[in-house]
């Protein structure tokens, strides 16, 4: 696991009733909290976020993903910190923690990724796509590769149906994806090259990326501009409009956008369909049809809240 | 039937310039007329804008079709209290894909449509509540606020009418259930995101228990078109209750996935005949009107009417016009199954049926789908379907029940074909965009 510079803050008491909580004996100690430097950084970046709310409480998501940007998971630090800048309790915030699935409960990955399995990336192939990540990385959903870099997860739909099969890393899009070019995206991501979604900016790391989702604008140059306008396919209908592509004529789809756009947007690799293997994707070793998934679906949400 | 070229039936009006290089940024915006609907706006009196948007016959683009300046006019004035306006735009509907590409390409149209809404219900603060998962679009976002707030169309006094607004871009942090009005604000309160019981309706008791209106991002980035444009422009599209333009998501087993923006009303037929039908060798076997949550249609719904009446005649709901089309290499007992799946991992677990009735439904449908199920399995399923069914504070529930209901009613043979073999008939590997080595090396 990357160590964040503050992850040695949750190394602390993890009490007898631990991460298992079946033991009886000496409750939790209260988390500690940050070392003054960071937690003076942080009233600040707090006063800041709360300042757009008619109501103190609002801020609390802001809140949440900016203990994320901190630690690049929600420690028990992070929960004291949000409890004690809105007045709640430690309870109350984790109530709302567990609630929302971006918020990564354990040490995660500096990039997470995540592959669209809801019905139409899933037909499309992302469950072939997911089924190759997980043998590729070795892990399973909701892991973290042993370097620390990649947290695998499945998703539900991002709102790119039409650039679908669709992968998430860090909540920026990888569009139109196929098992190879995945592949490629992870072996890249692991090395540390630089990688550039389809829609999106260049990757910053998940610390940096949950920043930016507490409500501070990334301030990094061309990062507002990065690949274009709009994407190939949220062009298809203009295209149509302007006579720039013929109706019906049967070409030039998925990453392989109509002329007129070079530059805007980079395909990702796309392999020849012969060198998939068809076996990868039947239903019953998908995400949650996997029989060797231990969950059913209220345990399998408890295991999505444990991220 | 007749083929009217792509020119005529097509309107694109918010899509009209994405293929500009630099398409988010005001000036952009301000070269296609951007922020004139403003001017216009701020000279009305807010009353009279309320009467004119309702006169337009704009109807709410987030999949319930509520009369949008119907919602306005429900705010009550005088008050005494701070007005809201939050603006939905936690797209999360499998299917629906319209407002993060409209956000992400023309951020300026909802800032304008917030401006003139604001106005036109006296807000001076107003949300924008996206979604976590979509980080490029939250970029340009703040980079769209930032540049209007200095150009004077956000902040105080703006364009010298003393009217203030300020807007805040406040990011969710993953839950469908969040889409649902009443339970975005309570996640924009900080809370748990679960629905609330109503009455009281957010327009009287919303957030922070102030008069709110809760409007999604197409509805509210479509006024300022009907501003500039007139009234009459927009009622010269679609039909007499449903008028005006919309955005069409086209996506799945087709030759052009992508939006189609024009008036309400076309058919699958003509918008899949623009885009070159079915992948190559394939032909459609079902469909979605408006994301998961409408009941499916089917190649005998190809001539339905895209508009709320059309649909809704047909048996299913208009939605977000978010037209998912699977071809016959499909399974619907698959595509159903997880999509099930997904309502029982999003259901907030507020309300028993839902909770209780979604798990349940998912254990059926996977031994169904691995071949394990038994024939009484179908009639069970109708029945927890129709528990769910109404019986829940939100429409999450009734979206759950959607595709059961409509699956068992277009492909009821389909399951018993799975009963009986003891196994899936269907190669999920012929469903993938890569499964047709001819299609790539068309173009190869």
């Amino acid at each position: 696991m990357t160590q964040a510079p503050h992850d040695t803050h949750e190394t602390a008491p993890a009490g007898p009733a631990g991460a298992h909580g079946v033991e009886l004996g000496m409750p939790e100690l209260p988390a500690p909290d940050y070392p003054p430097e960071v937690r003076a950084r942080l009233d600040r970046d707090a006063a800041e976020i709360i300042a757009r709310y008619p109501g103190s409480r609002s801020a609390l998501l802001p809140l949440l993903h900016l203990v994320q940007a901190e630690e690049n998971h929600v420690t028990r630090t992070g929960i004291r910190f949000c409890a004690e800048t809105l007045g709640l309790t430690t309870a109350e915030v984790t109530a709302v923690a567990t609630f929302y699935t971006m918020y990564r409960r354990r040490p995660s990955g500096d990039y997470q990724v995540g592959v669209c399995t809801n019905t139409l990336c899933a037909v499309m192939g992302g469950d072939a796509i997911f089924d190759e990540l997980k043998k590729h990385l070795g892990v399973g959903n909701g892991e973290t590769t042993a370097d620390g870099k990649v947290t695998l997860e499945h998703i539900e739909c991002n709102a790119a149906c039409d650039f679908a099969p669709v992968v998430m890393v860090n909540w920026e899009f990888f569009d139109n994806q196929t098992p190879e070019s995945a592949r490629a995206l992870v072996d890249d991501l692991v090395a540390g090259r630089e990688v550039r979604p389809t829609r999106g900016a260049p990757l910053c790391t998940f610390r940096e990326t949950s920043r930016i989702l507490a409500g501070f604008p990334d301030e990094r140059d061309g990062a507002v501009e990065a690949t274009g306008g709009a994407g190939p396919a949220s062009l298809t209908g203009l295209r149509l409009h302007r006579g720039e592509t013929t109706p019906a004529r049967v070409v030039g789809q998925r990453g392989n956008p109509p002329q007129g756009d070079a530059g805007l947007y980079d395909t990702p690799t796309s392999p020849s369909p012969a060198e998939h293997p068809s076996s990868h994707d039947a239903p019953a070793t998908t995400a949650e049809s996997d029989p060797d998934h231990p969950a059913d679906p209220v345990a399998d949400h408890a295991t999505e809240e444990g991220r | 039937m007749t083929y009217e070229p792509a020119e005529k039936l097509l309107a694109p009006v918010l899509s009209a310039f994405w293929d500009d290089p630099r398409s988010w940024t005001l000036d952009t915006y301000r070269r296609h007329d951007g922020y004139q609907a403003l001017d216009r706006a701020l000279a009305m009196p807010p009353d009279d804008l309320i009467a004119y948007v309702k006169d337009s016959g704009l109807r709410g683009r987030g999949g319930a079709g509520f009369p949008t300046g119907m919602k306005w006019q429900f705010i009550p004035q005088g008050d005494g209290k701070p007005h809201y306006l939050v603006v939905n735009a936690d797209e999360s509907e499998p299917g629906t894909c319209k407002d993060i590409p409209l956000l992400y390409a023309n951020p300026h149209a909802l800032i304008e449509g917030i401006v003139i809404a604001c106005w036109a219900i006296r807000s001076h603060h107003a949300f924008v509540y996206l979604r976590g998962e979509v980080v490029p679009v939250l970029r340009r976002l703040h980079e769209a606020v930032r540049e209007a707030y200095a150009a004077g169309y956000l902040g105080k006094d703006i364009k010298g009418s003393g009217f203030d607004l300020d807007l805040t871009v406040h990011a969710g942090a993953g839950a469908y259930i969040c889409g649902e009005e009443t339970a975005l604000l309570d996640s924009l309160e900080g809370r748990r995101g679960q629905p609330r019981l109503r009455p009281p309706f957010p327009a009287v008791e919303g957030l922070y228990a102030c008069p709110t209106v809760v409007n999604n991002v197409e509805s509210i980035a479509s006024v300022p078109a009907i501003v500039l444009r007139g009234k009459e422009w927009f009622r010269s599209m679609g039909s007499e209750k449903s008028p005006g333009f919309t955005l069409y998501s086209l996506s799945g087993h087709v030759a052009r996935p992508g939006q189609y923006e024009g008036p309400l009303g076309l058919t699958l037929r003509q918008l899949l005949d623009l885009g070159g039908g079915m992948r190559p060798g394939h032909r459609l076997k079902f469909w979605t009107p408006g994301g998961s949550s409408t009941p499916m249609f089917t190649d005998e719904h190809l001539d339905v009417p895209l508009d709320y009446e059309g649909v809704g005649a047909a048996g299913s709901m208009l939605g977000t016009k978010a037209l998912q089309c699977f071809d016959e290499t499909t399974c619907v007992v698959r595509a159903v199954t997880r999509w099930t799946e997904f309502y029982a991992h999003e259901s907030c677990g507020k309300c028993t049926p839902c909770r209780e009735g979604t798990y349940w439904l998912v254990q059926l449908l996977r031994d169904i789908e691995a071949g394990k199920g038994r024939p009484e399995d179908l009639d069970k399923l109708q029945d927890i379907a129709d528990n769910i069914n109404g019986k829940s504070f939100c429409a999450l529930g009734d979206g759950a029940a959607a595709p059961i209901f409509s699956s068992l009613k277009y492909f009821r043979s389909e399951y018993e074909e799975h009963i009986q073999r003891g196994e899936c008939p269907f190669d999920p590997a012929r469903s993938t965009a890569w499964a047709d080595t001819s299609r790539t090396e068309a173009h190869a």
